[in-house]
C-alpha cells in the first residue's frame, strides 16, 4: 500500500490536537502540585503523538479502550475537554458525574469505552466490540490503547489469539514507553512485544512514537484494513513517558531512582509536539499563526478549569442511582 | 516498646522473617523499589533471589505461589491493591484454596499473600474494594485484618511462619497510623480477638482500617455516658467466635463495623453468628455499619458518605444501646 501523505491542513489539525493534549495535561500536573485533584493523576506528557495519529484515522462510531493514562486518548478521540477537567476535579458536570476520575474519563457517545484502572482491562473489551460488529456485519472498527506493561498480561496473548482467529476488525497500539510504574520494561518483558502479535499471523507495524505522521500512516492502513475485514492488525509505537508514573511519584520513591535524568532529557529532544511544529513551520506556516492556535488552546484550557472549579462537587445520593439501569442499589 | 507507623512495622517482620528462614522469597508488581512502602530496602538486604519485581500478571503471580510452595519454598506474594486480588483470582480460588483438600492433605501452601484494601484516597471503585468478604467465603485460606502496627507485624510473622495460604490484608491510606510495637521477636496468633476497651452498654466490633474510628466513636460516646465494649477479630479466618458471643452477652448489644459493601459483609456473618449463638442475651437488634451496596465513588464527598466513620458508628452505637 502506498502510504499516504498528509495535506497541510492535517498536519495542522494533528498539530492543534497534541497541543490541546499537552496543555491540558500541563495545567493537570500544575494543579496536582498544587494539591487542587485528589486522586492519582497519570499524564500522557510525551506520548501524544500516539493517541491522536490513530484517532485523526477514526470516525467517531469507531470504538476505543484506554489505560489508566487516558487523557490522551480522550481528548483525541474527541471528548470535550470541559467535561474531562471537571471529571478529574470529582464535579457533577463532569463526563462520569464524578464518580470516576482520572482513571475513568469514558463518553460512550463518542466511543470512548473508557480509561481502565485495571491494566490490560482494556483488551477484551475492544476485542469484544469488536465482535459484536463482526457479527452485526458492521463496519466500524475498535481499537486498544495499551502500554508495554500491560503486554505482559496473559488476556494480552488471548485476545490476539481470538481476534486473528475470528479476522476481527481490531487494532492493538501499544504504546511502549519503556516503564511500568518504577520497572524498566527490558527488566520484566522478554523478546519484543511485536513479535508476540506476529506469533498470531497479525500483520505489524512498529512506529516512531514520537512522530505524530508516522503514526497516522501506520494506523490509516491498519485501521483501513481492520475495516475492509480482513482481521486485527498491531502497532507498536515506541515512546518514552516524559512525566512520572503518576504526579507526586517522588513520595512514593522515597529517594529511590529507577532512571537518570539524563535519559529524560534526551527524550525531550524528540519532543513530539515540537518536532510537528517544526515541521509545520518548514512546510511554511506562518509562526503567527501558531502562536495563534495556541492561545485560543490556552483559552479552551482555561475555560475548562474554570467550568471545572465553579461547578457543585458530586452528588454522592447519585451512586446509589448509577449502579444498575433502572434499579435502585 | 517503640512508636511506630504500620508500614515500618511490616517492613520489619519480613525483614526478620527473611533473616530468620532462608526459603522466604518475596516477589511482586515493584517490590524492589517498593510502590507500596513496605518492601523498601529488602532488595539491598537480601538480592534478587530472595525477592523480585514481576512483569504486571496477576494471574501467574497467585498460581506461581502454589507452584513454589510445593517446591519448598515460603512465599510472600505482593498483589498491590485488592482489586488486583480479582486479576489473581482463578489460582487463589481454584488452586490455593482447594489443593490441599483435593490432595487428601498432600498439598502443604506456606503462602503470605499481601494486598492493600479499601476507599478515602480518591482512586475510583477499581483501586477502593474491600474484598476481603470473597476471600473469607473460600473456605481454604486464612484472611487477617490487622489494624495496629503491632498486630501488623505479629500477625504477618505468624503468617510467614505457617503452613496455610493466608491473605494479610493493609488497610489502605491508614498505614501511618502510630503505635506501639514490641521489641525483639514475637508473634500475634490467629483466632484470637484482642479487647481494645471493656465497656457494659454497647458492644463494637470492628477489624483492620475501621477500628481506628470505632475507637473514636467510642470516646464519643463516652461523653454521652455511655461505655462501650470494642473487640478487635484480628483475623476473620479463623475467627475467634467464643469471644465475639462472649462480647455479645456482654452487653447484650451489638455493632459490627466492616470497610466492605453490605451484602455478604464480614459485619453480616458475624451478626449471623451472633445471631445463632448469643441469641437469648440479645436485648436489640444486631446492627451493621458497612459500605452501601454501591462501587466506591471517585468524589471525596461521596467516598466520604460511603465509608463509616466514628460519627455514623457513634450514632447507631447509641441507638442500639438505647433501643
Ligand atoms: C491489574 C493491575 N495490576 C497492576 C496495576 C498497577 N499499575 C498501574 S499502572 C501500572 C504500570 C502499567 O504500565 P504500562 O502498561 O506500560 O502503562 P504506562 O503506565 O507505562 O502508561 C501498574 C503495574 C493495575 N492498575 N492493574
Amino acid at each position: 500500500m502506498p502510504t499516504t501523505e498528509p495535506t497541510k491542513d492535517q498536519l495542522l489539525a494533528l498539530y492543534e490536537r497534541m497541543l490541546l493534549i499537552r496543555r491540558m495535561e500541563e495545567r493537570l500536573r500544575a494543579d496536582a502540585a498544587a494539591g487542587n485533584l485528589p486522586g492519582a493523576v497519570h499524564l500522557y506528557i510525551g506520548q501524544e503523538a500516539i493517541a491522536t495519529g490513530v484517532c485523526a484515522r477514526l470516525r467517531d462510531t469507531d470504538l476505543i479502550t484506554s489505560t489508566h493514562r487516558g487523557h490522551g486518548h480522550f481528548l483525541a478521540k474527541g471528548g470535550d475537554p470541559k467535561a474531562m477537567m471537571a471529571e478529574i476535579w470529582a464535579k457533577r458536570t463532569g463526563i462520569c458525574k464524578g464518580m470516576g476520575g482520572s482513571m475513568h474519563v469514558a463518553d460512550f457517545s463518542k466511543g470512548i469505552l473508557g480509561a481502565n484502572g485495571i491494566v490490560g482491562g482494556g483488551f477484551a473489551i475492544a476485542t469484544g466490540a469488536a465482535l459484536a460488529i463482526k457479527l452485526t456485519h458492521d463496519t466500524r472498527v475498535s481499537v486498544a490503547f495499551f502500554g508495554d506493561g500491560a503486554a505482559n498480561q496473559g488476556v494480552f496473548m488471548e485476545c490476539l489469539n481470538v481476534s486473528s482467529l475470528w479476522k476481527l476488525p481490531l487494532v492493538f497500539v501499544c504504546e511502549h514507553n519503556q516503564f511500568s510504574e518504577f520497572t524498566p520494561s527490558v527488566d520484566i518483558t522478554s523478546g519484543d512485544i511485536a513479535d508476540r502479535a506476529r506469533a498470531f499471523k497479525i500483520p505489524t507495524t512498529v512506529v516512531d512514537g514520537n512522530d505524530v505522521v508516522a503514526v497516522w500512516q501506520a494506523a490509516g492502513e491498519a485501521i483501513e484494513r481492520a475495516r475492509s475485514g480482513d482481521g486485527p492488525c498491531f502497532i507498536q509505537a515506541h515512546t518514552y513517558r516524559i512525566q512520572g508514573h503518576l504526579e507526586a511519584e517522588d513520595l512514593f520513591l522515597a529517594g529511590g531512582k529507577y532512571r537518570e535524568k539524563q535519559e529524560i532529557d534526551e527524550w525531550r529532544k524528540r519532543d513530539p509536539v515540537e518536532r510537528q511544529k517544526q515541521r509545520l513551520l518548514a512546510a511554511g506556516v506562518r509562526p503567527d499563526d501558531l502562536q495563534a492556535m495556541d492561545a485560543r488552546i490556552a483559552r479552551t484550557v482555561e475555560q475548562a478549569v474554570q467550568f471545572a472549579q465553579e461547578s457543585e462537587p458530586a452528588d454522592p445520593e447519585l451512586a446509589f442511582d448509577l449502579m444498575f439501569v433502572g434499579q435502585k442499589a | 516498646m517503640a512508636r511506630k507507623r504500620m508500614i515500618p512495622a511490616i517492613n520489619e517482620a519480613l525483614v526478620e522473617e527473611m533473616s530468620r528462614d532462608p526459603k522466604v522469597i518475596v516477589y511482586g508488581e515493584d517490590v524492589e523499589l517498593a510502590i507500596m512502602g513496605d518492601t523498601r530496602g529488602l532488595l539491598d538486604k537480601f538480592g534478587r533471589d530472595r525477592i523480585r519485581n514481576t512483569p504486571i500478571c496477576e494471574a501467574t503471580l497467585t498460581g506461581m505461589a502454589v507452584g513454589a510452595a510445593a517446591a519448598g519454598c515460603r512465599v510472600v506474594v505482593h498483589m498491590m491493591f485488592s482489586n488486583f486480588l480479582y486479576t489473581g483470582f482463578d489460582a487463589i480460588a481454584n488452586q490455593m484454596a482447594k489443593l490441599r483438600l483435593m490432595t487428601g492433605g498432600q498439598a502443604v501452601m506456606p503462602i503470605t499473600v499481601i494486598a492493600s484494601y479499601g476507599g478515602g484516597g480518591s482512586n475510583a471503585a477499581q483501586h477502593s474494594d474491600s474484598g476481603y468478604p470473597a476471600l473469607v467465603n473460600l473456605g481454604g485460606v486464612n484472611v487477617v485484618m490487622p489494624a495496629t502496627p503491632a498486630d501488623a507485624k505479629g500477625l504477618l510473622k505468624t503468617a510467614i511462619r505457617g503452613n496455610n495460604p493466608t491473605f494479610f490484608m493493609e488497610a489502605g491510606g491508614r498505614g501511618g497510623e502510630m503505635g506501639e510495637v514490641p521489641d525483639g521477636d514475637y508473634t500475634v496468633p490467629f483466632g484470637k480477638a484482642a479487647t481494645v476497651r471493656e465497656g457494659k452498654d454497647v458492644t463494637i466490633i470492628a477489624f483492620g482500617s475501621m477500628l481506628k474510628p470505632a475507637v473514636e466513636a467510642a470516646k464519643k460516646l463516652e461523653s454521652s455516658g455511655i461505655e462501650a465494649e470494642l473487640i478487635d477479630p484480628r483475623t476473620l479466618v479463623p475467627l475467634d467466635e467464643e469471644a465475639l458471643v462472649a462480647a455479645a452477652r456482654k452487653t447484650g448489644r451489638v455493632v459490627i463495623v466492616d470497610e466492605a459493601r453490605d451484602r455478604c459483609s464480614v459485619a453480616s456473618h458475624i451478626a449471623a453468628v451472633l445471631a445463632d449463638k448469643a441469641f437469648g442475651s440479645l436485648k436489640a437488634p444486631v446492627k451493621r455499619v458497612t459500605v452501601p451496596n454501591v462501587c466506591m465513588p471517585y468524589a471525596p464527598n461521596a467516598e466520604k458518605r460511603m465509608i463509616p466513620d466514628a460519627d455514623r458508628i457513634a450514632r447507631v452505637a447509641t441507638e442500639t444501646a438505647r433501643a
